[in-house]
């Protein structure tokens, strides 16, 4: 912990001292309002330019992997095509069904931005840098995640579109599954921290070992509770491998067929700050949050190590889009409830093991077998009806 | 009695009577999930952040979106034709405001029971976690036991009407 004057500490907190100097020209009673206040548009302006870096990733990296250039006419390789969205988007006229429900239809996507933007509040950013910090902050942000799910129906519903409404049902059955999930592989992290406090959680793994962090990924039961994690992850915000519900090639676009224009540009940027705030969850609950990955490393702003790990995770969300194929509706269900739910809950078992078995190599040795035959376990059991054999090809002569 | 609370309340009551006289039934779930949050912004305003959010998680996600899952599979959504007030609305007025006055007298006679200065001590999610897993871990238990049994049926039904028409 770094309490003096130095150059690196003044750096991690900078955020935090221009916020107290601005502050500072205000009369004592307007304080704590001005503090919520600039907290709460530095979120409105981080995240979305934050979400103007991962569109360009996206956008190139998802090019480079189906082995053709991304968008790069705008600017230098093609850096500012987010602005040329956004002035599209923009000018576009705003159509709406002429039997669609209007307010519904309206509401929809700003209850979506809304309650996604909300769910950020709780993020330690950085060290102290956390906008509210709730004693069931971890709470607050699964909460928001659920009334993200109100919000796909609504659109779904208030087109008047077949398609709409199938894509709406598909996804909301996708959420509710997806969601239990994400909640049991979250309550791993809670079980051994002690605390719903995201702060708290961070601050449980800012220990380090000789160089290494004590970061939950480190540990059996929290390898396997992030892999969860990030496939719930991916499933919640209708991201492919999962999005039969955006299915493009089967129901048009899904619950937002009906939007054009700057709904359809909410709706794009709530589907990535939602990615954005999953992929800061996890890396908040199991990659350490702000803290750094060599204890030699602790120089670097808080800050800097918050975003890199949720640039990395970002980057895997996109290399997973561009490598799977989409899963079917009805194996995207059986994988929730067949197979990732049963492990959720020896993942549980198994933390409270590691809890209870005390310090030293044993309850590695033995959480790590535990899992790994149940993993196995239930991959032999969920293919013993399906005779799969090695893949035969067959090429035009 | 601060501001915020006379502002929850509205909110909370607006989203009740909306409910009731809405035309469409989707929109009278939207209005009566739009209640469920006032209710929840009340408990966090009381301090009792656990009960509120777990509002917002389950009433919010899940009963509501049970709701239009109901609404929506099972094509009620048009109104019958004989509007949806029942001719008899004066002895529902009389029942209700029965069961008020004695809600409302049980709960003004308890706020004499219980000193006003006392201080309220702040339920951390600690305290819940030990609650449940100590004093009341036999209704937990029976709880699960009755979640268990209703996702059982649920899966019986469900099985039933694939097997349906042979």
């Amino acid at each position: 912990m770094m309490h003096d004057g130095s150059l690196a500490a003044n750096l991690d907190q900078i955020f935090i001292l221009l916020r107290d100097w601005v502050v500072g020209f205000l009369p004592a009673v307007l304080r704590p309002a001005a503090d919520a206040v600039l907290g709460v548009i530095a979120i409105i302006c981080v995240f979305p330019a934050f979400f103007a870096v991962v569109v360009v990733l996206e956008r190139k990296g998802v090019g480079r992997i189906q082995n053709r250039y991304g968008p790069n006419r705008v600017g230098p390789y093609g850096l500012f095509q987010p602005i040329a969205d956004a002035i599209k988007a923009l000018i576009k006229e705003d159509i709406v069904p002429n039997r669609a429900d209007a307010v519904v239809h309206f509401m929809a996507p700003l209850v979506l931005l809304i309650t996604v933007f909300m769910s950020f509040a709780v993020l330690p950013v950085g060290r102290n840098m956390a906008l509210v910090d709730m004693d069931s902050g971890l709470l607050f942000f699964i909460a928001m995640g659920a009334a993200t799910e109100l919000s796909v129906f609504m659109a779904g519903w208030s087109s008047r579109n077949k398609y709409s409404l199938l894509g709406a049902i598909r996804a909301v059955a996708q959420m509710i599954s997806y969601e239990v999930i994400l909640l049991l592989s979250t309550v791993t992290v809670v079980m051994i921290t002690g605390s719903l406090s995201l702060t708290r959680i961070v601050e449980a793994q800012n220990h380090f070992t000789w160089i290494l962090p004590h970061w939950f990924i480190f540990t059996p039961w929290g390898v396997a509770a992030f892999v969860m994690f990030i496939i719930a992850g991916m499933a919640e915000t209708n991201r492919s491998p999962f999005d039969v519900p955006e299915g493009e090639s089967e129901i048009v676009a899904g619950y937002h067929t009906e939007y054009s224009g700057f709904k359809f540009a909410i709706f794009y940027i709530a589907e990535y700050l939602s990615m954005i705030s999953i992929s800061a969850l996890g890396a908040t609950l199991f990659l350490g949050g702000w803290s750094a990955p060599l204890s030699f490393l602790n120089w670097v702003p808080s800050w800097i190590w918050f975003f890199a790990k949720v640039l990395i995770a970002m980057f895997v969300f996109i290399w997973v889009r561009g490598t799977v194929p989409r899963i079917r509706q009805d194996q995207l269900m059986n994988f929730a409830w067949k197979f990732l739910l049963p492990i959720a809950l020896i993942d549980l078992v198994v933390t409270a093991l590691w809890h209870f078995m005390g310090e030293g190599w044993m309850r590695w040795m033995v959480t790590a077998v535990i899992l790994v035959a149940c993993w196995a376990l239930m991959g032999r059991l969920e293919m013993r009806n399906r005779h799969i054999g090695p893949r035969k090809y067959r090429y035009a002569e | 009695m601060n501001p915020v609370f006379y502002i929850l309340a509205v909110l909370t009551l607006a989203g009740g009577l909306a409910a009731i006289l809405l035309r469409s039934l989707v929109h009278s779930v939207l209005a009566v999930t739009a209640a469920f949050a006032g209710l929840a912004l009340v408990f966090l305003q009381l301090d009792a952040q656990f009960a509120g959010f777990a509002q917002i998680l389950i009433y919010i996600g899940a009963v509501a979106i049970l709701i239009v899952f109901a609404v929506l599979l099972t094509r009620s959504s048009e109104l019958p034709k004989s509007g949806v007030f029942s001719n008899t609305w004066i002895v529902g007025l009389v029942i209700a405001a029965g069961v008020f006055a004695v809600l409302g007298w049980a709960v003004l006679e308890s706020m004499s029971a219980v000193p006003q200065q006392a201080a309220v001590p702040a339920v951390t999610v600690h305290d819940i976690g030990n609650a449940l897993m100590g004093r009341y871990v036999l209704p937990l238990e029976i709880v699960a036991l009755l979640l268990t049994a209703a996702t059982i049926g649920a899966v019986i039904v469900a099985m039933h009407e694939k097997e349906g028409p042979k």
